[in-house]
Formats: structure tokens, C-alpha cells, sequence
């Protein structure tokens, strides 16, 4: 009994001290759960071809991410925050509060958005127009009058005649992911500015304009599936009306059982994405720390690997995962801009 | 009637009361034996793929033009040397009506992408193999592993690829064998070469953590509280607060460990020290309220006796309740730990729900644990990940097991009979 309470002791007392001797020798990368398939991929391969360590990749969020990595420059703050979305004005001066003065922004590709079923039915064919009708709580009056009504829509039929009868049943992310956000902006809002009148309101209340465009109907045909994609997949497969939507990386491993639906008469395949014409898309992005290069090292080498053309490069290895490379001369400009560590200015 | 008929003609109503209540509770047992039994097989059934990896033998000439290499060169430019390319003259060989670049890619997707460094690694260990041609066993790509596992119901290998694959089949350059990888390798993008060994490791030091600190603390809150504490007021309200944060849900300690170890005390994310000190508050009121309810069985008479014989209050404490104690503060200790095992939620808080491919080597280095392991896993695009899942789901109901098991082995041991 005695022995054992010298141990203990002696391990109360010898804690701390291993705490105070580790310094810390590996890259610390936070944020957007989206560019977190790709930034692992980078991560490893940085790892297993450097002299360096593999970095540590939280999936925390974009917002989440930012907060984290505005805190400071304090060495157990984060070294670079991933996001699917610009960093926003209000972030980048709570970040310069903080001290973090000098960032540097790296646009690396983008993400579609699909609207996927299962193979077993036959593929739709959506306008975006279509895709707000169906989903959105209010749409304007069937009567042609510029009056909002709750949206009545049952079936697709009742939405566009040309398309099927089957009921309206959409499995998609909480409103707390970012996958949602870009969807209503991208596919929901793209839709609503097709009625000149709620396009109009964008100047006159762009609070209720976008509540209207913005908001997802509530009865039942949209639904709320979780933050886990996996999930609606196995959904779209067991239900064959339902339509589910998530990232494109997500349809791309699964091709053989779902099919994206054409939007605005573009199909979501990697080369209509990357060209452009498929309009559901976004931007990932990843922020670096400047005040930390030197200290930790690797990172500017972390930023050179990602930015290489085997890896966001149109034939690179981050493609296979589901990226949209960026086209040649925005890749280059990019990778010059990554590589002279040039500052970002909001 | 007198009372015995009547009590003889309410007897059989009794008896059957009783055959009713033994089957409806028999029913209740294996309602839930059914349920665990289900959860079993489907994950037995959904795992085994993950446990079996394929690979190729290729033809790798070690040509030195081809790796990108002067003549004489230093050992660390083996490190970044284009064994890729190897790779690809290879199956060039094999294959030589491939001509579309396209093709050449798809050709190229059917290897593992860590050949390349399988290959480097070689060439490291055995420098002589320089400028021979040798046949090498390489992992293949997680598609084709799972194409060729699964009876060939797999939809993401183009036709072409079949085609390759079954030519390399009919060469008998495939083989199957047992995914020792997978218990010796962290984390990885690449179903094929992600392992559990990490999060095993990461599991272990927090629960290490956790026991080094919630054991002493929690024994002796539970001895003072029971054996030394006077009655009063203050006790009273100690006493329902343990209980109240037995209820606590775990996340809020997992946000007082953000604000006050990583924040405050400057402790670094995402190491096992940090999130076996928040398991270790989590655990605390767990081990207290078990220590306590053990401490209280021991008999008075085994203190009255000590006392009588001149011990002091110390003495009877830790040479005779303690003791006595032991076998249900173990396992009181050890069903804390267990549930700690399992947690998630509060280990979000402290960044240990990150992607983390190199394996912990202490308390400091960066880790994750097991059900978060499961978690990334059950989020990951790629199919294959779907056995993966499985499998460290057993993984992680081995290791409850076992520590079950040590908490019975344990009580056994200390336990005495008077």
C-alpha cells in the first residue's frame, strides 16, 4: 500500500513536467468538414514523402474553424484553418484584433452540390427554378399575381409537368451545415431570383428577401438527415422517390447505385463542374497563419505539397477524391501567390 | 366453505400467475439477448471483408534512369525518387496495348497509392536490389479490393478494368491475405491502409490517464466521506452534489476542460493527457458513489473489532475496511472507465475528434480514441470504409470485454470469505 503511494505521487509530480518539455514539431489544422476529405489526403501523403510529421486535421466547422484560428498567435492556437466559403469581413477583423495580422489565402477548387436518387429510377432533369418551387416554405401564387403563398407543391408533377409524379421527399443537411448553406444560396436563391418581382425585393428588403428566398418549407418534404452523408445514401437506396442532397465526393464513390440529377441542362459530372456550367458549386479554401511559418515547421512545405499539381492539379491525386481543380491559369497564379506567401487583404 | 378449499381453489389461479410471470420474464432476457446477438452477427458479417486485404505481384524493375537518379546518389534522395514511375513501367509491360492517357490513369487506379512508398521502403532495406528486376506482392486499390471481395458486384471498376483485372486473375497474380495492417497502422484516407493501432494506443493512454487520476482522488473523497467525515451540514450538501454530477451529460465537462486545462492551464489539444483528465472528472462521481456503497458493506464489527485491539482510525481505514472494499471499488472503477471508453461527445471540445495518422508514442502526442475512430470512419465517402467501421466496432467491444473481464477477475481475486 505504501509503495503504491509513493508512485502515485510520483506520477502527480513528474506530469507536469512532461508537459512543459514537449514543444510542439506538428502542423495544426482545423475547420470546414467539406475540405477535410481533401486536406487529409494531402496531410498523409505530406507525411509519408517529408521529413516532417503528419499534420492533425480537426473537422470543426468553417465558422468553428475561424474562431479557433482568429483566437491568436499563440503557439497552441491553430496554424490554418480550412473553409468552403470566403472567410467573412467580420472574421478577418476579429482575427486582426487578435493579433493574427498577417494571413495567407489559398483557393484550392470546388465542391458541387448534387441532387442525387437511386439508380433504379430514371434520372431528373431540374431547373433551378424547379428546385425552389419544390423546396422553398413560401413560392409565389399559381394565379401569375406577385403574392407569396405557403408552398402547396405535392409531386413533382405539380412543380413542372414535365416531370415525374412521384411525391416530393428530399433528404439534406441541418441547417447547421455548411452543405445547406451553400445549397440554399446556390440552388434555392438561384431559383427565387427567376421571379422578377422577389429579384426586385433584393434592393428594397434584403432581410425578407432573404427569408423567402432562403427558407426551407417545413411540412415534411424536406428532410432534415443529419450531418452524415453516408446515411442519405443508404436512405436514397432503400427509398427509390426520395432525393437526397450532399457533396459531390459523396456521388462519386457511390456512381454505381445513385445519379446526380441534370441541373439548368448541366449533368453533375467533374468536367460540367469544373467548366462552370453546373451551377450548384462552391469555393474551398485554406487560411495560413503567417506568424507561425518558421516556428512550426513544415507549413510552407504543407502549402507547396497542396498546391503542386499532383495533388490540385487537373490529373492530380485530389481529383480521385472528388475535387474540381481550378482551370490552368487560375491554378498557377494561385500556386505563385501560395508560394510567395502574399497577404490577404478584406 | 372453509379456508382451505378456498385457499385450494385460489391455488392454481397462484400457480398460474407464476408460469406466467417466469415466461414473460424469460421473454424480457431474450428480447435483449436477441438484440445483442443481431448487433453481433451484422457486425461480424459487415467486418470480415476489412480483415482480408488483396494484393498484386508485379514485375518492379529498380531502374535507376527511371527513378529519377544520378549516378551516384545520397540515401535521402531515395526519399522523394519517382517510384511511381516504377510503377507504372510495370503495368506498362503488362499492358501494352494501353495507350490513351485516360487508360494509363485508370491502369494506374488499380494499384494502392502507397505502392509507391511499399517500394521506396524496400529499396531502402535492401539497397542491391538497385538495377535488378524483382516480383513484388503491392496492395491494391480499395475499389478493386472491394470488386474482388465482394463476388464481383461492385459498380465503381470501369469495364476496361475488369478487363485488366481479370487478365492479372487469370495470370494468378492476385492473392488474399489476412489485413495484418490494419492492427498495426494509424488512421488513413485510404481504406486499404487505415489501421487501428492509433486509436487503440490513443484509448489506452487516456484510459491511463483517467485511471491515475480518478482512482486515488475517488478512493479517498469515498474513505473520508464514509470513514473520517462528521455529520453535518456541509457533508450533506457534498454528498448530493456527487450525485448530481453523476448526471451531468459529458459534454459540459468536456467545455470545462476547453476553458479550463487547454485554456487556462495551457495543457496541448488534442493529447491523451487532457482528455483523460476531463474522462477523469466524468469518471470521479462514478468511482465515488461505488466506493462509497463498498465501503459501507464492510461489516462494523471488523472495525469495532480493530479498534478494540488498539488501531488507530487510520489503521482500520486502509489495513482492514479498504481491503475489504477493494473487490467493489475495482469494480465500480472499472465500469466508470468503461463507459469512458465509449465517450465522444466531451472529447469534441478538446480536439481529439481529428484526423491523426501518426501513432501516439505518449500522453502528449496528439491522438484520438476509439468510438471517434468509429465515427470518422462511418463519415468517410469511400465504401470500403463501411467494413473498417465494423471492424474497429469489434475492435472497441474486445477491448469492453476485456476490461469486463478484468473488473471479475479482480473481484475474485480480493475478494475473502469470513
Amino acid at each position: 500500500m505504501k509503495k503504491i503511494g509513493r508512485y502515485i505521487i510520483l506520477a502527480f509530480l513528474t506530469a507536469p513536467s512532461l508537459v512543459l518539455a514537449s514543444g510542439r514539431d506538428v502542423i495544426n489544422i482545423v475547420g470546414s468538414s467539406t475540405v477535410y476529405p481533401f486536406a487529409t489526403v494531402v496531410a498523409e501523403r505530406f507525411g509519408k514523402s517529408s521529413k516532417f510529421k503528419t499534420p492533425k486535421i480537426e473537422s470543426t466547422g468553417t465558422g468553428g474553424g475561424i474562431k479557433l484560428f482568429c483566437a491568436g498567435v499563440d503557439i497552441n492556437t491553430p496554424d490554418i484553418t480550412n473553409a468552403s466559403r470566403r472567410m467573412k469581413q467580420s472574421e478577418f477583423n476579429l482575427c486582426q484584433k487578435n493579433g493574427v495580422k498577417k494571413i495567407v489565402e489559398v483557393l484550392v477548387g470546388y465542391d458541387g452540390i448534387v441532387l442525387a436518387n437511386t439508380k433504379l429510377k430514371p434520372q431528373m432533369q431540374l431547373s433551378l427554378r424547379d428546385i425552389f418551387l419544390a423546396l422553398a416554405k413560401s413560392v409565389p401564387a399559381t394565379d401569375g399575381s406577385e403574392t407569396l403563398i405557403d408552398n402547396p407543391y405535392k409531386t413533382w408533377q405539380d412543380v413542372n409537368p414535365n416531370l415525374p409524379a412521384n411525391k416530393i421527399e428530399v433528404l439534406g443537411p441541418p441547417p447547421t451545415s455548411g452543405t445547406r448553406d451553400a445549397f440554399a444560396e446556390l440552388a434555392l436563391e438561384g431559383g427565387c431570383q427567376t421571379f422578377s418581382f422577389l429579384k426586385a425585393l433584393k434592393k428594397k428588403n434584403k432581410s425578407r428577401y432573404k427569408a423567402i428566398c432562403h427558407g426551407v418549407r417545413e411540412d415534411g418534404a424536406y428532410i432534415e438527415a443529419g450531418e452524415n452523408d453516408n446515411l442519405i445514401v443508404q436512405k436514397l437506396v432503400a427509398n427509390p422517390n426520395a432525393m437526397g442532397v450532399f457533396g459531390f465526393s459523396f456521388l462519386d464513390q457511390n456512381s454505381d447505385i445513385i445519379q446526380g440529377s441534370i441541373i439548368n441542362l448541366a449533368t453533375a459530372e467533374f468536367e460540367s463542374i469544373a467548366d462552370g456550367d453546373y451551377p450548384i458549386s462552391r469555393p474551398l479554401y485554406f487560411y495560413v497563419k503567417k506568424a507561425h511559418i518558421g516556428v512550426i515547421p513544415g507549413i510552407a512545405e504543407y502549402i507547396t505539397a497542396f498546391t503542386s499539381e499532383a495533388a490540385y492539379g487537373e490529373d492530380g491525386y485530389l481529383t480521385d477524391k472528388g475535387l474540381i481543380p481550378l482551370d490552368d491559369a487560375k491554378r498557377q497564379m494561385m500556386r505563385q501567390n501560395a508560394n510567395d506567401l502574399q497577404n490577404l487583404d478584406l | 366453505m372453509n379456508n382451505t378449499e378456498k385457499i385450494k381453489k385460489s391455488l392454481n389461479k397462484r400457480y398460474r400467475k407464476e408460469k406466467r410471470f417466469r415466461l414473460l420474464s424469460l421473454l424480457a432476457v431474450l428480447t435483449g439477448f436477441a438484440c445483442l446477438f443481431i448487433l453481433l452477427v451484422d457486425m461480424i458479417i459487415k467486418a470480415l471483408p476489412a480483415f482480408i486485404q488483396t494484393e498484386v505481384k508485379l514485375d518492379i524493375h529498380f531502374d535507376q534512369e527511371k527513378l529519377e537518379l544520378a549516378a551516384h546518389f545520397e540515401p535521402e534522395e531515395l526519399q522523394n525518387a519517382n517510384f511511381r514511375g516504377l510503377i507504372k513501367q510495370s503495368l506498362q509491360q503488362r499492358f501494352p496495348t494501353v495507350r490513351k492517357r485516360s487508360d494509363k490513369r485508370a491502369l494506374m487506379r488499380l494499384i494502392s497509392v502507397d505502392a509507391e512508398y511499399q517500394l521506396r521502403d524496400k529499396l531502402q532495406a535492401e539497397p542491391q536490389l538497385l538495377g535488378e528486376t524483382v516480383p513484388i506482392w503491392l496492395l491494391v486499390d480499395d475499389d478493386v479490393d472491394t470488386y474482388l471481395k465482394s463476388d464481383k458486384q461492385f459498380g465503381r471498376v470501369s469495364q476496361k478494368q475488369i478487363a485488366w483485372i481479370t487478365e492479372l486473375e487469370q495470370q494468378e497474380r492476385f492473392q488474399k491475405r489476412f489485413n495484418y495492417w490494419f492492427f498495426q497502422t494509424g488512421d488513413s484516407r485510404e481504406p486499404e491502409l487505415a489501421g487501428i493501432l492509433g486509436a487503440v494506443m490513443g484509448s489506452f493512454y487516456t484510459l491511463l490517464v483517467t485511471l491515475l487520476l480518478s482512482f486515488p482522488i475517488g478512493v479517498m473523497a469515498a474513505v473520508y466521506l464514509e470513514e473520517f467525515a462528521p455529520r453535518n451540514r456541509w457533508i450533506d450538501l457534498i454528498e448530493v452534489n456527487i450525485n448530481n454530477l453523476a448526471a451531468v451529460p459529458s459534454i459540459v465537462f468536456g467545455l470545462l476542460g476547453l476553458a479550463v486545462f487547454i485554456n487556462f492551464f495551457g495543457v496541448p489539444r488534442s493529447a491523451p493527457l487532457v482528455g483523460g483528465m476531463v474522462l477523469a472528472l466524468m469518471t470521479l462521481p462514478t468511482i465515488i458513489i461505488a466506493s462509497r456503497s463498498a465501503i459501507k458493506a464492510v461489516s462494523p464489527s471488523m472495525r469495532e473489532a480493530a479498534l478494540g485491539l488498539g488501531a488507530s482510525k487510520v489503521q482500520v481505514a486502509f489495513h482492514h475496511v479498504v481491503p475489504l472494499a477493494m473487490p467493489g471499488i475495482l469494480t465500480g472503477t472499472i465500469i466508470g472507465l468503461a463507459q469512458a471508453l465509449g465517450e465522444t461527445a466531451p472529447l469534441l471540445m478538446i480536439g481529439m475528434v481529428a484526423f491523426i495518422v501518426d501513432i501516439p508514442q505518449g500522453v502528449t502526442d496528439a491522438a484520438t480514441v476509439l468510438p471517434v475512430q468509429i465515427y470518422l470512419w462511418a463519415d468517410s465517402p469511400e465504401r470500403a470504409f463501411v467494413a473498417k467501421t465494423a471492424a474497429a466496432i469489434l475492435v472497441l467491444l474486445l477491448f469492453l470485454v476485456a476490461m469486463n473481464g478484468l473488473a471479475v477477475w479482480l473481484r475474485k481475486k480480493f475478494e475473502r470469505m469470513f
